[in-house]
């Protein structure tokens, strides 16, 4: 930029090191760079992990780095805040005159510098130049914001341009990664993170937070009032659901059913369905057919894990001793299920697994009976995510600026024409040009579509079209 | 007749749209050329219609759901935003040539999505995380812009081709002249570059609806951002008078790269979760 004539006071050589696209870019390419470092090491995980995969050595060089921890190390929030400085330096240095130029009231225009415009149409009409100053005029007026006609010696200019404002899109944009920064700092001060896990019926008055996995109290209480998991035909989940009711002072204040993607928020700190588990059930209803003869005897009995039963027929014990959530078989989860142990009078003692949703499932066992679960309580306990993020807004309307400014400084350009006629003879000569501080081609296609409209809109006198085919 | 079928036809319909942009432009043949363009437009129509009947099928397999949500959907989606995208600047730029070095990308896209034996083509329903419109506006966005950066890639390489002196004479004497490539090469960049953008933020805020936090470093966010930041590099770099042309379409052709290891590679590192992200 001002390199040549850099001067020799220090605060001002800092000023034009911050003030440079170059040391834009050169941030820019070394974040992206860097941030690749913690993509290639999984992040936070215990140094014991860190040493059986790196070595000692390179642990602790890791570890001098940050690398273990480095979206967070004082390294890269350093190279954010550098890219921070150099965007408001710079947006600060140029300002001024990007406003210079937008607010001018009364713009001037150099009909000499649009004759050296590429996009130039010139043409030759047989319209006197009086009826031709009410037409452009208008037509320019229409499609510009601002438009103006000068009277020149052999004629008349129509000057027009639209979008000076446009040239403030960047700013826009670099504003958006101001506040989106300063929203994430706001999050990091102020917010918080944490989870709790709820069974169904109960009470929680407190969270666990998720990085120092200290114990943070909420000032009111989440209840459970149920949880259900539905499933595909396919096996895969549906939907997770928790009933969530939120008590100030033993008063229920608010009630929501919760899903993935719909959470509660409550005093700015927001619920989120994030997993579920089931507690131990401890007892069910259990249901013994015999293998030869499944619809002939069937025994049904409540019973409790680690209660020991009798078979009929003098065939042995029986004992439930395990339930999970999710049971495995032949690689593929077959969903809760109990497991037994039968003690046969003679023999060895067999395992019996018990999948609540496939009550034929012990037949495979070939056995001299087949157990299954006719029906157990279930009770779910659900997993809440809980966070509160004041900075959450600020972020968003980064978001927003971000996208509008880019919009804006890509697509919508400030653009100028001009339109001059000079009297020639009896017919009138007609210069067309514009020029855009963007889109070169775009406004080129632009001036060859108006000039193409302007000579079409005269056709409707018939001696323009037969004079323009003969002078072309 | 299935979605899978319709689409294994689409990939042979592209992939003969390509071999004739590239025959064209190897023999200096108009007529090929302009095959190529209602071969492509075809092509396109099927990949259309494939998208649309997996669409229904997945109704008729009683979850519908809009088909955006695995390798194998975004594959074709992705197939059908580069064609767009190539078609309209066909169009605009009345070249063929282009095709040569774009087209064929979006052949592989579809030819990976239906020939690879990795992928499944299977119609599966969404597991909760992913049922949200923000993931819809994610997923779409994020692949126009990806879109617009393949073809950004193909044209930095004419491009670089282009630029050399050799290229005054013969087969690439063809190519569109430097000047313009490169403002075609800026141009795709700023319009890939706002969808991205669009695209990350939106991916943002579904993971603050879906988790509580709209960042978090997870592998795939943060080459997304890489990704932002060679873009946001290389639209920088233009605005500096001594950075030529060439470096700029190698920052194309690195932001390419990135974008690639977004989408593929990054199920290849460490302890990760796949495309399908469930939390
Ligand atoms: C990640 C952060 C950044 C993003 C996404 C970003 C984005 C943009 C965009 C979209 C433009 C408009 C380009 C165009 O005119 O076509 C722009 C222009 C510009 N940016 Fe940035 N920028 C970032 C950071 C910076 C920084 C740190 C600086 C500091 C020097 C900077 C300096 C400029 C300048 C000088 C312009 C030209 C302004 C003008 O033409 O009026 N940018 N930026």
């Amino acid at each position: 930029m001002t390199q040549n004539e850099s001067s020799e006071n220090p605060t001002i050589r800092i000023w034009e090191f911050f003030a440079s696209v170059k040391l834009t870019v050169a941030l820019l390419l070394i974040l992206a760079v860097t941030s690749i470092i913690g993509t290639l090491i999984p992040q936070n995980e215990s140094p014991a992990a860190y040493i059986n995969a790196f070595g000692e050595n390179l642990y602790r060089i890791f570890l001098f780095l940050n690398f273990f921890d480095m979206y967070r190390s004082w390294w890269f929030q350093l190279l954010i805040i550098l890219l921070t400085i150099n965007v408001v330096v710079c947006s600060w240095e140029r300002f001024p005159k990007t406003w210079k130029v937008v607010s001018v009231k009364k713009p001037k225009f150099n009909v000499d510098r649009f004759k050296k415009e590429p996009a130039k149409v010139e043409f030759q009409t047989e319209k006197p130049i009086q009826s031709l100053r009410q037409d452009y005029q208008s037509f320019v007026c229409k499609k510009f914001s601002y438009c103006r006609l000068e009277e020149t010696d052999k004629g008349f200019v129509v000057f027009g341009e639209k979008g000076r404002w446009t040239r403030l899109g960047a700013y826009i944009v670099h504003v958006s990664i101001i506040f989106m920064l300063v929203g994430s700092l706001m999050g990091s001060i102020y917010g918080f993170e944490g989870f709790v896990n709820i069974p169904e019926g109960e009470t929680a008055n407190q969270i666990r937070l998720r990085h120092t996995n200290e114990i943070y109290p909420l000032d009111f209480e989440i209840r459970c009032d149920s949880f259900s998991v539905t499933f595909y035909d396919t096996g895969s989940p549906k939907e997770y659901r928790s009933s969530l009711t939120i008590l100030e002072d033993d008063k229920a204040v608010r009630q929501k059913d919760i899903i993935v993607n719909d959470p509660l928020k409550h005093r700015g700190i927001t619920l989120y369905q994030s997993s579920y588990g089931s507690l131990p059930s401890d007892s069910l209803t259990l249901r013994i057919a015999s293998a030869e003869n499944p619809s002939g005897f069937n025994f049904i009995k409540k019973v409790k894990i680690g209660e020991s039963i009798e078979l009929p027929d003098d065939k042995g014990t029986f004992i439930v001793h395990d339930y999970t959530h999710s049971a495995q078989f032949g690689g593929r989860s077959i969903g809760a299920a109990f497991a037994g142990i039968l003690n046969p009078k003679e023999g060895e003692p067999v395992q019996v697994i018990m999948p609540v949703r496939f009550p034929h499932f012990d037949r495979m066992r070939q056995g001299d009976f087949v157990f299954s679960v006719q029906d157990y309580d279930q009770i779910y306990y659900t997993g809440l995510q809980v966070a509160y993020d004041p900075g959450v807004p600020v972020v968003y309307i980064g978001f927003i600026l971000i996208i509008v400014g880019c919009f804006i400084t890509f697509f919508v350009s400030h653009q100028r024409i001009c339109i001059e006629v000079l009297r020639s003879g009896n017919s009138s000569q007609v210069m067309i040009a514009g020029s855009s501080n963007r889109n070169k081609l775009g406004i080129k296609n632009k001036i060859e579509k108006i000039s193409e409209k302007l000579q079409n809109s005269h056709q409707g006198d018939s001696s323009v079209t037969q004079m323009k085919s003969m002078t072309t | 007749m299935n979605s899978s079928v319709i689409l294994s036809y689409t990939t042979f319909v592209y992939g003969m749209a390509a071999f004739l942009y590239i025959f064209a432009f190897i023999f200096k043949k108009d007529f090929p050329g302009k095959v190529a363009t209602w071969v492509a437009a075809v092509g396109l129509a099927g990949n259309i219609a494939g998208f649309f009947l997996r669409w229904i099928e997945s109704y008729q397999l009683g979850f519908g759901r809009i088909p955006l949500s695995n390798l194998y959907e975004s594959l074709v989606f992705f197939a059908i935003c580069i064609a767009i995208v190539y078609l309209v600047i066909e169009q605009k730029y009345k070249n063929r040539v282009m095709g040569a070095f774009t087209f064929p990308l979006a052949f592989l896209a579809l030819a990976y999505a239906s020939l690879s034996p990795n992928i499944s083509d299977r119609i599966l329903p969404l597991v909760p995380a992913l049922k949200s419109n923000w993931l819809i506006v994610h997923v779409i966005t994020c692949f126009i812009g990806y879109a617009a950066f393949t073809i950004a890639f193909g044209v930095s390489i004419m491009f670089i081709l282009r630029q050399r002196p050799e290229s005054e004479h013969g087969l690439l004497a063809r190519l569109p002249r430097p000047k313009i490539l490169d403002e075609l090469t800026y141009r795709l960049v700023l319009f890939g570059f706002l969808f991205l953008t669009i695209g990350i933020l939106s991916g943002a805020v579904w993971a603050n609806s879906a988790w509580g936090r709209y960042w978090g470093w997870d592998p795939k966010e943060t080459w997304s951002l890489i990704t932002w930041f060679v873009y946001a590099t290389l639209i920088h770099a233009r605005m500096m008078r001594d950075w030529s042309g060439k470096r700029v379409a190698w920052l194309s052709i690195v932001g390419f790269g990135a974008m690639m290891f977004t989408y593929f590679g990054v199920n290849l590192l460490p302890g990760l979760h796949s495309y399908a992200a469930t939390g």
